[in-house]
């Protein structure tokens, strides 16, 4: 019992030391700070938002976003304090602009293509009459009626 | 008309086969972040000197000279790495190098400054490493070029190496200072 209390609070002062940060006391400041957090990218370790990284970095600027929540900035005014130092590298939702266009539109481009192509490959094979059966030949309606009367073709 | 269409899975193939191209080329980075302040002014800063150097660095002095600033810490492996090429670039009087201290404890900080040689003109101690935040610095050692109008030309992420200085670098210094 008494073991297993040290083993907990070992653990709860290696988490505070992980996370030495303090949290917003106003828990709609802290909730909207959290959200600005993960639209965020940790610079560090580029796979991750700012929210789920425990590097140095990522904790710093945790910081500076809670402050300038709390400082009653906007959430526009947040994002673009950071964009500005960091691009829009740091958006983990990348904006919608002339240089992303291919981004953001390049899917339904390719999707559209595929459909044109489809489209007129079918409409194509129809108009060649691919779809039904080619009639049967002279030679071929022979041999078949002869099949049928049960001769030797 | 129909043969004109062969030529699409071609041309498919040769723009995927040239982007894996430069995908594989060595000499790319693909977790340099292409920094945000080129060509934008030094954000507006002041700090103190590293514990026991005379000179601090702010934004007005790097205005006037061609400048290579250095983020560094003494906790910091690859700083050790580019030392000796920023010792030697000091020693040759090619520009002006400045430091600036990321989060750093003072004795280490003027420990190795003491124990390796000191290549900076001016050193800030940025403790709390909000002033290297508004230099979008990501990771130590970044390296930037600042031109006498005191605006933000280069910056290189990690440590520099002498092709970087001798192919990029110092060509872009002589360019700025004639």
């Amino acid at each position: 019992m008494m073991r297993a209390r040290c083993l907990a609070l070992v653990l709860v002062l290696l988490a505070a030391g992980a996370r030495a940060e303090t949290v917003l006391p106003d828990p709609a400041s802290e909730a909207r700070a959290v959200e600005l957090h993960k639209s965020l990218r940790c610079l560090v370790c580029q796979n991750q938002s700012i929210h789920d990284s425990n590097a140095d970095l990522a904790v710093d600027l945790r910081q500076i976003v809670r402050e300038r929540v709390a400082a009653g900035e906007s959430d526009a005014g947040v994002v673009d304090y950071v964009v500005r130092r960091y691009g829009d590298f740091v958006l983990l939702r990348p904006p919608v602009k002339a240089s992303t266009y291919l981004l953001w539109f390049g899917p339904a481009l390719i999707l559209l293509a595929g459909a044109t192509a489809a489209f007129r490959f079918l409409r194509r094979a129809r108009a060649a009459g691919l779809g039904a059966p080619a009639p049967l030949s002279d030679q071929e309606r022979r041999t078949l009626a002869a099949l049928r009367d049960g001769r030797e073709p | 008309m129909m043969r004109r269409y062969h030529l699409i899975p071609v041309a498919i193939f040769i723009a995927l086969a040239g982007g894996l191209y430069v995908g594989l080329d060595p000499d790319r980075n693909p977790k340099a972040v292409p920094s945000a302040l080129i060509d934008q002014p030094v954000p507006e800063f002041a700090l103190p000197p590293v514990e026991g150097r005379g000179l601090g660095l702010a934004s007005a002095d790097l205005r006037g000279e061609v400048a290579l600033v250095n983020v560094f810490a003494s906790w910091c492996g690859p700083c050790r790495v580019e030392h000796p090429l920023l010792m030697d670039l000091a020693a040759k009087r090619v520009v002006a190098v400045h430091g600036i201290n990321y989060k750093d404890q003072p004795k280490a900080a003027a420990e190795w400054l003491l124990r390796l040689g000191d290549p900076y003109t001016r050193t800030g101690a940025d403790r709390d490493g909000r002033v290297s935040i508004d230099w979008g610095v990501y990771g130590v050692p970044e390296t930037f070029v600042v031109d006498r109008a005191g605006r933000i030309r280069y910056k290189h992420v990690g440590p520099l190496q002498a092709d970087d200085l001798e192919q990029k670098i110092l060509p872009l210094i002589r360019r700025l200072q004639g």
